[in-house]
Formats: C-alpha cells, structure tokens, sequence
C-alpha cells in the first residue's frame, strides 16, 4: 500500500516556564516523539522542537498517514493440547483462534524443535495516524516531565504551568484532544505585548503546521530558540562595535535569556562609575546572578560602567528600559556598596567569633569546629609533606581564617563569593598574598574543570578542608547513593584526587582519612565505627579512581588490575595504571602475565616472604632468587620515583627464571622446610609484582 | 507618564481587584512580616471553598530599620495583597490590566514573569509562580499556593503580592521613597519618616532584650495552650506575635545563627498546627455551615 505523509504540528500554550528548564524540555519531547512514532511504526522525515517561555512546539514533517497492515505469525499451544483424542479442536485451540482475531480453520501446524505447535497468522489492519494521534496525544503531552510541577484552578492535572492553549494539527485537520479544560484547535497567540493590547497576545489561526515559524513571526514571535540566541549575539556585537567595548557573554547566561524572551532586543545601560570601586567580581555576580545583565569591559577587560540587558520587546522606548534597569542596579551596587564599607571595618578576629554560632550540621557542630578539625587536619599534610617552615606558618595561618568571610556582609548577599571575598578582605586586613590566595584556594575545584590552586599551602588546605567534610559526612552517616549526593561528596573526591595529581602530592588516602578521624573523634563527632568509616571512604575514593582511569580510556582489567592493590595511593595507581597500558602491546606482556599468574596461584599458599638460602636446593630456585634479589635492587629507586614504566620492564626479565624454575622444580617438595621456602620464594616475587599491579586481573 | 500619587495608587487597585469580585477587606491589627501572614491568608486559602479577597498590609521587618535614612529600606512597608481561589484562567492578563490602570502600560516597558518558587517548610507550605520584573525591578511576588500546613490548598488558589513602595517610586520616578507623594502637598517621608526613626531605634538600642525574650516564650505558651482549646483564631493571634517579638530579637543581633534555626522552627510548628486545626474545625462543620462557608 502507498502511504501519504502529511505534517504534524503540536504547540502546547502555556503560562510563563521556567527558562532553566527549556533546553532539556527540548531534547526531551524530539527523542520521546521519535520514540512514540518508532512504536506506532510510523515513519516521519524531521523532527524539530520550539520553545519559548509561554510554548513548546513540535514540528513533524513527512509523517506517514497511517500504519502498514501487520502480518505476524503467532504460536499457540501445542498441538497435543490443541487437539483433543477424536481430532476436534480444544478449548485451548478455540481460545487461542479467539485472541488473534482469526477463524479456528485458519489455524496451521508447524513443528519447533519436532514437537508439532498450533500457528495463527495474525493480521492488524493498519490504523489512520489522525486517529493513533487522537488516542495518544493527552498521555504524550501529560507524562512530560519537568524539575516541578503544579496544579491550577480546579484542576487535577500535574503540569509545568498553567495549560492556556494547545494547536494540533495534522495537514489541515485539527486532532481533537483536552488536557484540564482547554482543547485543541488551530489558533495559537501572538507576543503578549507587542501584538495587541490585551496581555495575552492576538489569536491567530495556522492552515497548515509549516506555517507555523512564519506565521508567529508575524505576531511579534520568534519560536525558534536558535534564531533569537544568533540574533541576541548579533545585536549584542552590534551594540559592542558601536560603543567600542566588549561584552562579556557568559554561555549559560546567554541560554537562559534565549528562553526568558519572545522577541529580543538589546540594549546597553549605565551606572555610576563610583560603584566601580566595589571588587569587580561582585559587581559582575550581581549584574549577572541578580539581574541577568552581560557586564561590559573595554578592549583591555576592565570593567567599564555599563550593562547589557535583554528585553523581551521591541525598541520602543528602549531609553524608559535601560533607565528603569538601571535604576535597579543602583540600587544593588549601593546596597553592595554598603556590605563591602561595613565588611573592610570589621577585624577578622570578629568574624572568626561569629562562626562559632553559625552552625556547621547539627551532628557536627559550628563551623568554628570544622575549622579546628581542619586546623589539625592541615598541620598533619604539612608534616607528611615536609613543607618549608615558611610554607607551614602561611598554611597554619590560612587554615585559621579560611572561613571568616562566611560571615561578612557580602559573602552573606552573595553566597557564591565565599573564597573570593575572603582573599580580598584578608589582603585589605594585612594579611600575607600567601595567606590571602591560600583562602581562595582551598574552595578550589568548585565545579568540573576548574582551576586548581598553584600554592602548596592552598592545595595543603584544598585537600585538608574536603578531607574533613567526606570522613566527616560519613561518620555521620550520609552516604552517596545513585543520584543522591546533597552535599557533592563525589565533587569533593574528586577535587582531592585532581589536588594530588596536580602537584605531584604522595599523600596516601588511608592516612588521610586517619587524620580526619582523629579529628572528629577529639570533638566526640561522629556516629559509625571508625574503622567501618575508613573502609566505606577508601571504597568510595576507589570508585573515584576507576571513573579517572575510565575517563583516561583505561581498559577494565587494567583499572581492576591497579585498583586492587591500590591501598590508598592515588598517585601510584594512576602511573601504575598509565604504565600498564603502555606496554599493552608488548609482545613481551602476556607471556609474563601468564608465568606471574602462575606464581601467584602458588604464592596464595604461602606463610610469609622470608627466603632461607640453605634451603635453596636447585639451580633454577637459586638462579631465581638471585634475579629477583638484583631486581628488587634495580627497582627500588624507580618505585620510590614512580617510574612504573621502567620498573614493568624490569619484571618482565624475571619471566625466564620463573618458568625455568617450574621446568625444574617441584614445589610441593616432601621436605616442609623445602617446600615453604619455595612458596616464601614465589610470595615474595610477587609481592614485587603487586607493586605495579595485580596481574590475575588481567584478561589474557 | 502620568504620575499617580500613592493614595491613588491603593484606591485603584481595591477598585479594580473590587470589580473582579474579591472582597475588600482591612489590614490585620497584629504585627507582621508580610501580607501572607495575615490569617484571611495563611488560613482561609485553606478548605473546600471560594475566596477572593484583596487588602493593603503594613509588614514590619525590623532588620530592615535604617532610621529613616536609607532611600530603599524601610522597617515597615506596604503590601497589597490578591488572593484568588481558584487561580482564574486570566489572572496574567487581570494583573496586566491592573498595572496598566495605575500607568504603567506594557508596551513602554520590559515585563517578565520570572521563575520564583516559595517554600516554607517548616509551615508545610509552597507554591510557584513568579516575581514580576518592571525593567529589571521585581514589584509583584506571584504565586500558585500547592501546599498549606502540609495540606493541599485545592482548588488551588493564586497569591499577588505588589510591593506598593516600589511600585510607587517607579511611577513616580524618585529615587528616595520618603519623597513619594501620598497626595498632593504631603509626602511619605511627612507621613512616615518619624515612625521609621523611632521603630528603627527602638529595634536596634531601646527594646528590653530580656522582655522579648519572655514575651516570645508567654506568646508560644498561649497559643499552644488556645490550640488546644480548639480556638484557631486566637491561637494565630498569639503566633503572629511570637514571630514579631522574634524579628525584633534578631534584628538586635541576640540571636545567634545556631538558636535561630531553633527560634524559627518552634513559629513555625505553631503556625502548622493552627493551619491543621483549621482544616480539621472544617470538616467537623456540618453541612448547612459548610454551605454558607462558601461563597457558591
């Protein structure tokens, strides 16, 4: 059968969304359409989704008319069953014939596996896609799912906003279809202001769904997300070449005031340059966070005063605008103002005193009792990492304050500031620039890809400070679990592991979390074992390792290979894990592989790694003893330098003595002593094997 | 642009809330710090019934005190107060249109429906909604109420909250709110400033720190003591109190973060009970007074 296409168009009007939710709501409904359609069995040439703040469209283009008729063969029961001892058909065959729609002379007999079934050729009649569309349409456009939803007036439904309007249409027919009062039809609304005076925007009426772009266009809106983000960037160059300035877009901002506007027009702003003297950064978060304005800088990146803002309008009285949006920025700058002015007054030592009373979570007491477990924390990193004397006093004293600006005016205003503001006061305060950029940088990874802190006594007190809130998270029993992680304690793994490897840092892990522990249990903090602690810690910080040694495209029974002999060591499983995979492709790495896992199976049997000369009674064992003493020799100073790329070769010259020592030697001897001096031998080899990895993981 | 007056301003919007069919009706004679806190609020959103209604209520935010010096903070300001049960269809375009009467046409401005959700946990309350941008300002808080002392407002009522002064100094174009004009020849400041300088002082130096403190514990006492009695309105009373004689506390600086979570939790506990002993007098109405409840 010849099937015609027509297009489908579904606009689904709403009150005003959320803009954050807009550019997952649009990939969503493209997939979940596409996915409908591939289980109606109807084919479609695009798909394309629209959203503005009061719509979501869907644009189907080529969509079959209807299904294709369906011919499946179905099996029934067999035929011993189907048939009864006088050859009539059974219940069961009657049954079966009835299910599939057919005729019971229609049923046939087919043998699976020599054992004869009962078959039936069923047959659906393809069905009108104007009608599947009908049936499905509430269901598909109720289970959208959205970060929240509501309900409205009396109705029961669970939707985004309130539902005002809803176009389907199929070629030139409406697909009748209501959700919570409001039923389908052609017409759709125009811009709120700009097409009439109403408020709610002129109907207007779509013939056909291609229109639809064109046809909104018309009334002052542009559906496509994508034309009014390129046309917000030209108009915001255009405002930049014309003033001579740059403007800072920020991506994430520039996405969420695509989807805050119908028609957008740009425009520039100014306020006064006296609120220049504000930090810069707080400036930008209160243009950007508050108020959704691009800052402005000259060709230089100083800031300039001036905003750039977005309306959703024409550029009627664009003068009126960018007054009105300035004087909302005044207002904040002052305010902002005010906050830095009463914050420069005020001695750290105060602000120290107030976290006392700020608390920190209620199992765990104030932050002033983190910042003393983290003090205690720090010192210890300081030790282990034998820090410079100088290095150590910027540290301790960093440590001491890190937190004082949580309780400033300003970071109180503007959360995201914490770190920032703190190195500013301190350096207004007297404070050494170590000391200062120390407190920016113990925050530091805050997100994926951030910067990492350059100061050893900044990453000293980076990994002290996430230390401390992990040991001390799960002490008290909060645990990461599949999309549940309310603190971000994998953010915070993750920050400490990318700390480590960035400055070389041989902290292990285990001693890290003994440290933390030590802390808590000072403050008589902390609920679950200690020991229960430190293990769910380790495991956690292994399944930060394995995501790493995944993201670097580790092989699986590499990273299985290195994390189970990890212990802690961070540093050493990551160039363990990137040695191995070197030699992947040496031709030298599976036969060794293969004579280490032989030795291992034995060494399991083994009591200790203590090898007695007298008891060396063959060639082969003494020859491999003493290979394996030279080896231990040479690689001694190439572990203690994590060259585990020259310390594998190494082992791979020991694959000789060891299958000439299973040619020639029979371990299980008669002679005990004989016996587990042999086993002790093999332990002991590959105890200096597991330096590197535990070869058993290996698939060969 | 025609600059109306602030007096002129309220008068407009009871009429056009009036002619939409809510009730005007008077401020609540109890302290508080928002308009939702009125109990022709907070409470009667709750139940099975109708309620329109619109007001004009002082809120006080003694934090806010700047003795009568700052041109944008002020220790007591106006909210005008929408509540409509159920949400109409149009509540947007109502709410356009009202601007539009006190002189601020859409057209000449940028008027966004921002993302703004409310919640309360500890009252058991949230909606969603918006805040009303005017070129950048926020002038209206507007909000589908979901919950309500954990119970479902159904039909599910909508709350517009306008900040009058705002608003006010917007229209009026000026850029301190003590020179607003209430009517012709009198200004906010002639109406208002002394109690901003008096209110302010007394939060911050005169108020009896150990008196507040024992205030609040008497007011809690009562009120929990009049829930039992089955007495909702009182009890509120007493609540709305508790939570003035706290903001007072606070803005004095006696409370430290730690106890305040305390402090806020025990309102609020309050305020949940008298929400659920509203509900509960309700169902236990028999049908005529049911009847007469509502407004159908």
């Amino acid at each position: 059968m010849t099937t015609t296409t027509r297009d489908f168009l579904l606009e689904i009007g709403t009150a005003e969304m959320p803009a954050r939710f807009l550019p997952d709501v649009l990939k969503q409904m493209e997939t979940k359409f596409a996915a409908w359609l591939e289980e109606l069995r109807l084919g479609s040439t695009a798909i394309k989704a629209y959203a503005t703040p009061r719509r979501l469209a869907l644009l189907v283009e080529g969509l079959d008319a209807s299904q294709a008729d369906l011919e499946e063969e179905m099996k029934g029961p067999a035929q011993k069953a189907a048939k009864d001892a006088d050859g009539n058909w059974t219940k069961a065959a009657q049954g079966f014939a009835r299910g599939q729609g057919v005729s019971i002379d229609d049923l046939y007999t087919k043998d699976l596996n020599g054992v004869p079934y009962i078959f039936a050729t069923k047959k659906t009649a393809g069905r009108s896609t104007a009608e599947l569309l009908e049936q499905g349409l509430e269901k598909w456009i109720t289970s959208l799912h959205f970060p929240k939803h509501m309900r409205w007036g009396r109705n029961d439904l669970w939707f985004v906003r309130p539902l005002r309007w809803i176009v389907a249409l199929y070629g030139e027919e409406v697909i009748p279809v209501t959700i919570a009062d409001v039923t389908s039809g052609r017409t759709t609304y125009g811009h709120r202001f700009l097409s009439n005076g109403n408020g709610s925007g002129v109907t207007v009426d779509l013939n056909v769904p291609t229109d639809y772009l064109n046809t909104l266009r018309e009334v002052s809106v542009l559906a496509d997300q994508d034309e009014r983000r390129d046309l917000i960037t030209k108009q915001i160059e255009k405002i930049a070449v014309d003033k001579q300035v740059v403007v800072q877009i920020h991506e994430g901002l520039l996405e969420e005031v695509v989807h805050l506007v119908e028609w957008p027009t740009a425009l520039i702003g100014e306020f006064p340059a006296e609120y220049l003297e504000v930090p810069n950064d707080v400036v930008i978060t209160s243009m950007r966070e508050h108020q959704r304005y691009f800052p402005v800088t000259d060709q230089d990146g100083k800031l300039l005063p001036h905003f750039v803002t977005v309306r959703n309008g024409d550029d009627r009285a664009l003068d009126v605008v960018a007054r009105g949006n300035a004087k909302v920025l005044n207002a904040r700058l002052a305010d902002a103002r005010f906050f830095y002015e009463e914050d420069k007054k005020t001695p750290i030592e105060t602000n120290l005193k107030k976290l006392e009373t700020v608390l920190y979570h209620e199992d765990l007491g104030t932050v002033a009792q983190k910042v003393t477990r983290v003090r205690a924390l720090a010192d210890k990193i300081a030790d282990a990492l034998s820090l410079s004397a100088d290095d150590q006093a910027t540290l301790s004293r960093a440590a001491e304050i890190a937190k004082f600006d949580l309780t400033t005016h300003m970071v109180y205003e503007f959360p995201e500031l914490q770190g920032i503001m703190g190195q500013e006061y301190a350096l207004l305060k007297g404070e050494k620039e170590g000391v200062a950029q120390a407190i920016f940088e113990h925050y530091l990874p805050r997100f994926a890809g951030d910067v990492l802190p350059e100061t050893l006594p900044g990453t000293a007190l980076a990994i002290a400070e996430k230390m401390d809130t992990i040991v001390a998270s799960f002490a008290i029993g909060l645990k990461v679990t599949g999309s549940q992680d309310p603190y971000g304690l994998r953010r915070q793994a993750a920050g400490i592991v990318a700390n480590l490897l960035q400055h070389d840092l041989d902290l292990n892990v285990g001693i890290l979390i003994d440290f933390a522990l030590a802390g808590l249990q000072e403050q008589g903090a902390g609920k679950l074992a200690p020991e229960q602690v430190k293990q769910d810690v380790l495991d956690f910080f292994n399944l930060r390792l394995e995501n790493l040694l995944q993201e670097e495209n580790t092989r699986y029974d590499v990273i299985n290979a290195v994390l189970a002999v990890a212990e802690g060591n961070v540093l050493a499983t990551v160039t363990r894990a990137r040695a191995v995979m070197n030699k992947l492709d040496d031709e030298r790495f599976l036969p060794a592989v293969e004579s280490f896992k032989r030795t291992n199976n034995l060494a399991k049997k083994a009591q200790g790694t203590d090898v007695n000369e007298a008891h060396l009674q063959d060639d082969a064992e003494k020859a491999l003893y003493k290979r394996l003493l030279a080896v231990e020799e040479t690689v001694r100073p190439l572990l203690a330098a994590r060259n585990h790329d020259a310390v594998l070769e190494e082992l791979f010259t020991l694959k000789g003595d060891i299958d000439h020592f299973f040619e020639q030697v029979m371990v299980m001897a008669e002679d005990e002593n004989v016996k587990n001096n042999r086993l002790n031998l093999l332990n002991r080899l590959i105890q200096n094997v597991r330096e590197v990895a535990d070869f058993s993981e290996i698939v060969s | 642009m025609k600059k109306m007056n602030f007096q002129n301003m309220i008068l407009t919007l009871q009429n056009f809330w009036a002619e939409q069919g809510c009730l005007i009706v008077q401020p609540y004679d109890v302290e508080k710090g928002a308009g939702t806190l009125n109990p022709m609020t907070f409470i009667r959103v709750l139940g099975p019934n109708d309620w329109n209604i619109a007001y004009v209520e002082p809120s006080r935010r003694p934090a806010d005190g700047r003795y009568g010096e700052n041109p944008n903070r002020l220790y007591q300001h106006h909210q005008f107060q929408v509540i409509m049960k159920p949400s109409p269809d149009n509540i947007q375009e109502l709410y356009l249109e009202s601007l539009r009467r006190i002189g601020i046409e859409p057209l000449d401005h940028d008027i966004r429906f921002v993302e703004d959700n409310w919640e309360h946990p500890g009252l058991g309350a949230w909606g969603l909604g918006w805040e009303v941008w005017l070129d950048g300002m926020e002038i209206t808080q507007f909000t589908y109420f979901q919950q309500v002392g954990s119970l479902d407002v159904r039909p599910t009522a909508v709350e517009i909250t306008y900040g009058l002064e705002r608003l006010a100094s917007y229209i009026q174009d000026v850029e301190n709110v003590y020179d607003l004009e209430w009517v012709k020849g009198v200004s906010y400041g002639d109406v208002f400033k002394r109690n901003e300088y008096e209110q302010s002082k007394y939060t911050f130096e005169t108020s009896d720190v150990d008196m507040l403190f024992k205030l609040y514990n008497m007011y809690e006492e009562e009120a929990k003591r009049v829930i039992a009695e089955g007495l909702v309105m009182p009890a509120v009373d007493y609540v709305l109190k508790c939570s003035h004689t706290f903001n007072l506390l606070d803005a004095k600086g006696v409370v430290s973060v730690t106890e305040r979570t305390g402090y806020i939790g025990r309102i609020r506990n309050l305020a949940r009970a008298c929400a659920q002993a509203y509900v509960k007098q309700f169902e236990t109405e028999d049908e005529t007074q049911e009847e007469t409840a509502g407004k159908e």
